[in-house]
């Protein structure tokens, strides 16, 4: 019998083990998608409303982090294996590939995962830059406290998104992370073994209908401070 | 039909192949792709050169040994069928056929068409089986199966193991072979006593071999003669995750 600890890293190095966690992980993300940008969508509710929401998430630093570290280990494990596997598959070929390459049924998404994931990433740490750490803006200064002496995110969000460079490149990335769904959501379900005869044609619509719904409630944001109909 | 064939040729399992050309004419369109390559071989050897090596044997869409991977696509563009079904009239006059080996790590070139499959053999080996006797028929109705089960272990039981969904994978993976095989043996209650161990070593033993990882984009189930679906590479990914918790845990 294989101890516990040996179980666990065969089961890593095994090619399901590793598509387990990549679907896993892959899940986790999107939850955390939705959670964000149900957040995110209260900037609609107005600056105290969305100032309030932003307070409250600090108010639990303990809670906070939890779910930063969570969202961390999602996103690295995700990543890890991902690059591991693609380096697997392109040496599962072999030295000679084929001189004439054709598709039956691959989607384009699903033949570039990888590259619209490598643009997230940029996207991702690009955006932490941005709102997260407030890397070469202003936005931890005094004139981003709000009349209640909250972090003014409001004001945050819409002189961040006026910029009309950070708004293309956020919709461009959603657009990609939405690209990356279409193939990733209904993926995990295959993965995780949970499909079946009447179910898949309704995961599939689903994955379709999570990677619509991101797109079109997280690009309304820039979209609408850019038009001017989200303002201070 | 006149046609004109580019042909992988490769002497040996050490050599450098390469791409040659050939003219394939005055074939008739009721042959079928191999019988137009059995004409093309006739010439080659009456002129005196090495005729193209590939897989046959039974030459009706059963046995699984003919390969080939036709404009990109192992068994042709046509669906449910193998290469020695595919016939000539699905092409039409003056087109170019690209013929290419299956193509995957572990799957070797032997000889120009011909690759070693052995890896599937071992896979077998390694847990494609029961151990109940089955010597002699017991009654038929001693141990009840369920038609739904039975049903559903035939279309697994399809598989003639040709490789195709291999060949067909961006990532050559066998697990759509591999499902096939855990599907059919563990649908019924005979398979049931090695079934944990079965997933798990039938797994290891394609991982060792070099396949590479399913990506959920089923070029394999489009491909496959026997239109194995995917949906038992999900059965294989949760059995095998039951397998291994009850092995940690266990
Ligand atoms: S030769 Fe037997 S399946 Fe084609």
């Amino acid at each position: 019998m294989p101890s516990a600890a040996s179980s666990i890293v065969s089961f890593y190095r095994s090619s399901i083990g590793k598509k387990l966690v990549v679907a896993i992980t892959g899940l986790g993300l999107v939850a955390f998608l939705f959670g964000h940008m149900a957040g995110n969508l209260k900037v609609y509710a107005g600056p105290d409303k969305i100032n309030s929401y932003a307070a409250w998430l600090h108010s639990m630093p303990a809670l906070l982090w939890a779910a930063r570290l969570g969202l961390l280990a999602c996103f690295f494990g995700h990543i890890v294996t991902t690059v591991l596997l693609v380096k697997q598959n392109r040496a599962a070929r072999g030295e000679v590939g084929y001189a004439y390459n054709a598709t039956v049924q691959a989607s384009r998404a699903s033949r570039t995962m990888i590259w619209s994931g490598i643009i997230i990433l940029c996207f991702v740490i690009y955006h932490l830059m941005h709102y997260t750490m407030c890397i070469g803006n202003e936005y931890e200064s005094a004139s981003y406290i709000d009349a209640a002496g909250r972090h003014d995110v409001y004001k945050m969000l819409v002189d961040g998104f006026s910029w009309f460079p950070a708004s293309a490149f956020y919709i461009v990335s959603m657009a990609l992370l939405c690209w990356h769904l279409s193939h990733g959501f209904a993926s995990c379900f295959q993965t995780l073994g949970l499909r079946g005869e009447r179910s898949w044609p309704l995961i599939k619509a689903a994955g379709y209908g999570v990677a619509a719904v991101i797109f079109i409630g997280n690009c309304s944001i820039p979209i609408s401070i850019m038009a001017g109909w989200v303002s201070y | 039909m006149n046609l004109t064939l580019k042909v992988w040729r490769q002497g040996g399992p050490n050599h450098k192949g390469k791409i040659e050309t050939y003219p394939a004419e005055d074939i008739p369109e009721e042959a079928s792709f191999l019988e137009m390559l059995d004409i093309v071989n006739e010439r080659i050897i009456t002129d005196g050169g090495e005729p193209i090596a590939f897989d046959h044997d039974c030459r009706e869409g059963i046995c699984g040994a003919c390969s080939l991977t036709i404009n990109g696509v192992p068994h042709g563009r046509e669906s449910a069928i193998t290469t020695c079904q595919l016939h000539m009239r699905k092409f039409r006059d003056g087109d170019t056929i690209w013929v290419e080996p299956f193509r995957a790590r572990a799957f070797p070139v032997l000889r120009d068409l011909v690759v070693d499959r052995s890896a599937f053999d071992r896979i077998i080996e390694a847990g494609g089986y029961i151990s109940a006797r089955t010597g002699s028929a017991v009654d038929a109705n001693a141990t009840p199966v369920p038609k739904a089960d039975a049903d559903e272990a035939f279309e697994a039981a399809a598989c003639i193991g040709c490789g195709a969904c291999v060949a067909a994978c961006k990532n050559a993976s066998a697990m759509l072979f591999v499902s096939a095989k855990v599907k059919h043996l563990g649908n019924f209650p005979q398979g049931q006593p090695e079934a944990k161990r079965r997933v798990l070593a039938m797994v290891r033993q394609m991982d060792e071999e070099g396949f590479g990882n399913c990506t959920n984009q089923y070029e394999c189930e489009a491909v496959c003669p026997k239109e194995i679906t995917a949906e038992f590479i999900a059965d294989l990914n949760r059995g095998y995750a039951k397998a291994s918790l009850e092995e940690t845990l266990g």
